[in-house]
């Protein structure tokens, strides 16, 4: 009996609008609204709300035999809550069948882990809280910003107490071994690592409509078949993929709702697979080696590494001066500057600025608001060194403060 | 008196300075009593036209293909160029010579043409690929329109490269003198590494011309040296500049640390580079001060990749490219005004910051540099002395109170009357001489 674990990543950024030099020292609102909400609103639309409908319509018919696992990030909640209450509804619905597991991560899908433990522990304790509020539960498995993932990183996570942790079957860590078995972390080996199948993980999330694929049509039942194939090794396939390729990366139009009504189904009908959650299918089985990865790995781009946020100097300048601020941001512990710090801190911000486009360029500029990297940059530190002399000007006020 | 001027933009639709300073030598000569007639690729038809008239070359129905024109005597006052063309669908000058050429060596006495290249007959008006083909044809369109305004114009006058072909097929056509305006030199605009074949269209449009201006001694210089020009014939007439009457209000100011602005096309010629550079060691004297780059060309990515690895990018802001009012506001929220350019014919824009109040740093191998006291003059490559200039006029009070007063009265002095005065002195200079030689 193999275990399928479904994980689905929810996440939008906060975009910020045309920024110039002009507005510094003048104008403190940096969001674009209107495109935030608009964007927000259509990906509900298409997706969130039809997708959610689905899941929970599959949940109820398999009587607790279908069952998956989320992540939402703080910024796409904090978007809910402005533009599309229904729904936070809808995912709270799902939290409550107890087949729908939420897992940890960085409030801001941020690139905390990267910058240091401390900013990492901050953005992840309020992630937690996030949850817990939201959907009544305590996460006990993590998955960080894009998969970024390294034996440090791991090590981190399990001081916090998760169990569990995500990360990308990359063949350059994996050499020979099979991404479909649990692994144990190298610097503590309490903690499970469940990778991602990256191949099977594609073909819905990238290679379901393509028509010159040679697979092409997908049907529930051939991807049942593959994933119950015997001559596939392993104890647990991992399908880590964007929620958003449901309806809007794949839209409705391509069968893409269909392939997922029948899929349950499917899988259940082959009789030698199930079902579980991530936190689940990781108590259920025991790692069956240490998994090495000294270096950061994420799921994105062919390199399978962290240069899409931090490969050129645009973005190593702007992710220093950024958390350059973090004492004086800590220190004020304003709610209305922890809200701008937190979004600033989104990793997508840094992904614009990327000047990489020849291996992965077109899922880059898909993502992009920008015209070029340069200009992702400009708009970027404008909007950051405005933020700054604010933060300044109410740090030397504190600082009066405290004098007088 | 009466010219006919060749241009190639007049703002609003500007690239570059030349729009500028053909705007206030116009008003300037209307001021001391000529007429002036401005040729350039395709008016859009808002310019501001109560000085000029402007003629859109697109709408000058070229009627070169016409079988009515007498072949013979037309084509013993044209000629043309060939010019490197990658322009296939449509039928360019340079085309046309060589069909022409060949189908007179086969016996025919004239070619002729179809009515078909008349219809495809338009400009793009901007800088572009073409550029080399853009000139060309100008220069069609320039015999065309001496010839429509037969009688009406005394001298012709034209500025820069891009317009000395459509001076010279005016001169021919009309036999009026020929004044060329040099704005800036091949030399300026791509150093050591010139393209031939402007040099070879400047240097054939200030030897059939019968008076070459140049914007500073800078550049005459450069003339004389560089392009063998005869030195009686070149003569400086210093650019001036042009304020608007009325006083906009100051902007809010939002940041309270020193301004110091770089505004220009960020180019080689500009010396971005060295602004970054000189920014760079400021900044780890005085914290307090910002550094803005406004324009944007081809060393803009360049530039931010080198801010970004000096680490100054919370202190050094780029605004891209401004235009009308933003440049007005750049420079009122600016306290200092630096132009560290490598190589620069004039340079109006430290002018402009001057009437702003600002301080303004300028480089020596600048053609303003001959008719400024009160601004700090470094070499383009002394980063050190830059720097030091900068340090200097956002730490000491004093001196950039003295230097913004004074400046600001020494620009008050440069008026486009008094250059255009000059100007028409040249034009009747060289009427008078055309008179004496008939």
């Amino acid at each position: 009996m193999k275990t399928i674990c479904l994980y689905f990543q929810v996440h939008q950024p906060w975009r910020l609008k045309t920024y110039r030099f002009f507005n510094m020292g003048v104008d403190h609102n940096y969001l674009d609204d209107l495109s935030n909400r608009a964007i927000l609103q259509k990906v509900a639309r298409q997706c969130y709300l039809p997708m959610n409908a689905l899941l929970l319509k599959l949940i109820k018919e398999q009587k607790g035999r279908f069952r998956c696992s989320f992540s939402l990030t703080g910024t796409v909640v904090e978007q809910f809550r402005a533009y599309a209450p229904e729904v936070l509804e809808s995912f709270r619905e799902l939290a409550e069948t107890g087949c729908v597991e939420f897992l940890a991560e960085t409030y801001s899908h941020s690139l905390a882990s990267l910058a240091s433990q401390e900013d990492f522990e901050e953005q992840v304790k309020l992630h937690t809280a996030m949850v817990r509020k939201e959907f009544g539960m305590k996460p006990t498995a993590f998955r960080n910003t894009e998969l970024i993932y390294s034996d440090h990183i791991g090590e981190m996570v399990a001081q916090m107490g998760f169990k569990t942790i995500l990360a990308e079957g990359a063949k350059h860590v994996l050499g020979w071994k099979s991404p479909n078995y649990v692994y144990a972390n190298a610097l503590n080996q309490k903690l499970h690592v469940l990778l991602r199948n990256y191949k099977l993980s594609d073909d819905i999330a990238f290679r379901f409509s393509n028509r010159s694929w040679a697979e092409w049509p997908l049907t529930a039942e051939k991807y049942a078949g593959w994933l119950a194939d015997d001559e596939m090794a392993g104890e647990v396939i991992n399908l880590f993929m964007d929620y958003e390729t449901f309806g809007e990366h794949q839209k409705a139009d391509t069968g893409i709702f269909d392939f997922m009504k029948a899929l349950p189904q499917q899988v259940l009908a082959t009789r030698k697979l199930e079902f579980a959650t991530v936190s689940e299918a990781s108590k259920k089985y025991q790692p069956v080696s240490v998994l090495h990865c000294p270096h950061e790995m994420s799921w994105a781009d062919e390199e399978r590494d962290v240069t899409a946020w931090l490969g050129n100097e645009l973005q190593n300048e702007a992710f220093s001066k950024l958390y350059g601020l973090k004492e004086k941001v800590k220190a004020l512990n304003n709610k209305d500057f922890n809200y701008v710090w937190n979004f600033l801190q989104t990793s997508d911000h840094f992904y614009y600025m990327a000047t990489k486009w020849l291996s992965d360029g077109d899922v880059h500029s898909y993502f992009n608001p920008y015209g070029s990297s340069y200009e992702a940059f400009i708009n970027y530190m404008n909007v950051l060194s405005d933020f700054e002399i604010e933060v300044d000007k109410a740090y030397k006020a504190r600082q009066n403060r405290r004098r007088a | 008196m009466r010219v006919l001027m060749f241009g190639w933009e007049f703002p609003p639709h500007i690239a570059g300075g030349l729009g500028t300073a053909c705007y206030g030598m116009t008003r300037g000569l209307a001021h001391n009593g000529v007429e002036v007639i401005f040729v350039m690729p395709r008016a859009f038809g808002d310019e501001d036209q109560s000085f000029v008239r402007v003629v859109n070359a697109s709408d000058v129905e070229t009627q070169f293909s016409s079988s009515e024109v007498h072949d013979e005597e037309f084509w013993k006052k044209m000629s043309f160029i060939q010019i490197d063309s990658n322009m296939v669908p449509y039928v360019s000058p340079e085309e046309f010579e060589t069909y022409r050429e060949a189908s007179m060596k086969c016996g025919h006495k004239s070619w002729r043409e179809s009515d078909v290249w008349k219809e495809r007959y338009t400009f793009s008006g901007k800088y572009g690929a073409n550029l080399m083909e853009e000139v060309a044809r100008y220069a069609m369109v320039a015999a065309q329109v001496a010839r429509d305004l037969e009688g009406q114009f005394d001298v012709i006058h034209a500025h820069d490269w891009l317009t000395y072909f459509a001076g010279i097929a005016a001169k021919r056509i009309s036999g009026k003198p020929l004044v060329v305006h040099m704005h800036a030199t091949e030399f300026d605009r791509s150093g050591e590494n010139i393209n031939t074949q402007t040099y070879a269209i400047e240097r054939a449009g200030m030897e059939a011309a019968d008076r070459v201006i140049a914007v500073s001694n800078l550049t005459r210089n450069i003339i004389i040296t560089r392009y063998g020009i005869p030195a009686e014939k070149v003569v400086t007439v210093h650019n001036a500049v042009r304020f608007a009457e009325t006083e906009s209000p100051m902007p809010e100011r939002g940041v309270k640390d020193k301004i110091v602005t770089f505004l220009g096309r960020i180019t080689y010629q500009k010396g971005p580079d060295y602004f970054v550079e000189a920014a760079a060691k400021v900044l780890k004297r005085v914290p307090n001060v910002r550094f803005v780059m406004a324009g944007s060309g081809d060393m803009m990515n360049h530039i931010i990749r080198r801010v970004a690895r000096l680490g100054i990018a919370d202190r050094f802001h780029f605004t891209g490219f401004l235009r009308g009012e933003d440049v007005h506001r750049m420079f009122q929220l600016s306290d200092v005004y630096v132009m560290p350019s490598v190589s620069e014919p004039f340079g109006i824009s430290p002018l402009e910051a001057m009437r702003s109040n600002v301080p303004v740093i300028i480089s020596k191998q600048s053609g303003v540099a001959e008719v400024l006291d009160y601004a700090i003059k470094v070499d383009y490559w002394d980063v050190d002395a830059l720097s030091d200039a900068i340090y200097g006029l956002v730490t000491y009070p004093a001196l950039s109170k003295m230097f913004a007063e004074k400046g600001l009265h020494e620009v008050t002095g440069l008026k486009w009357d008094n250059a255009a005065a000059k100007i028409r002195d040249i034009y009747q200079q060289v009427i008078d001489e055309a008179a004496a030689r008939k």
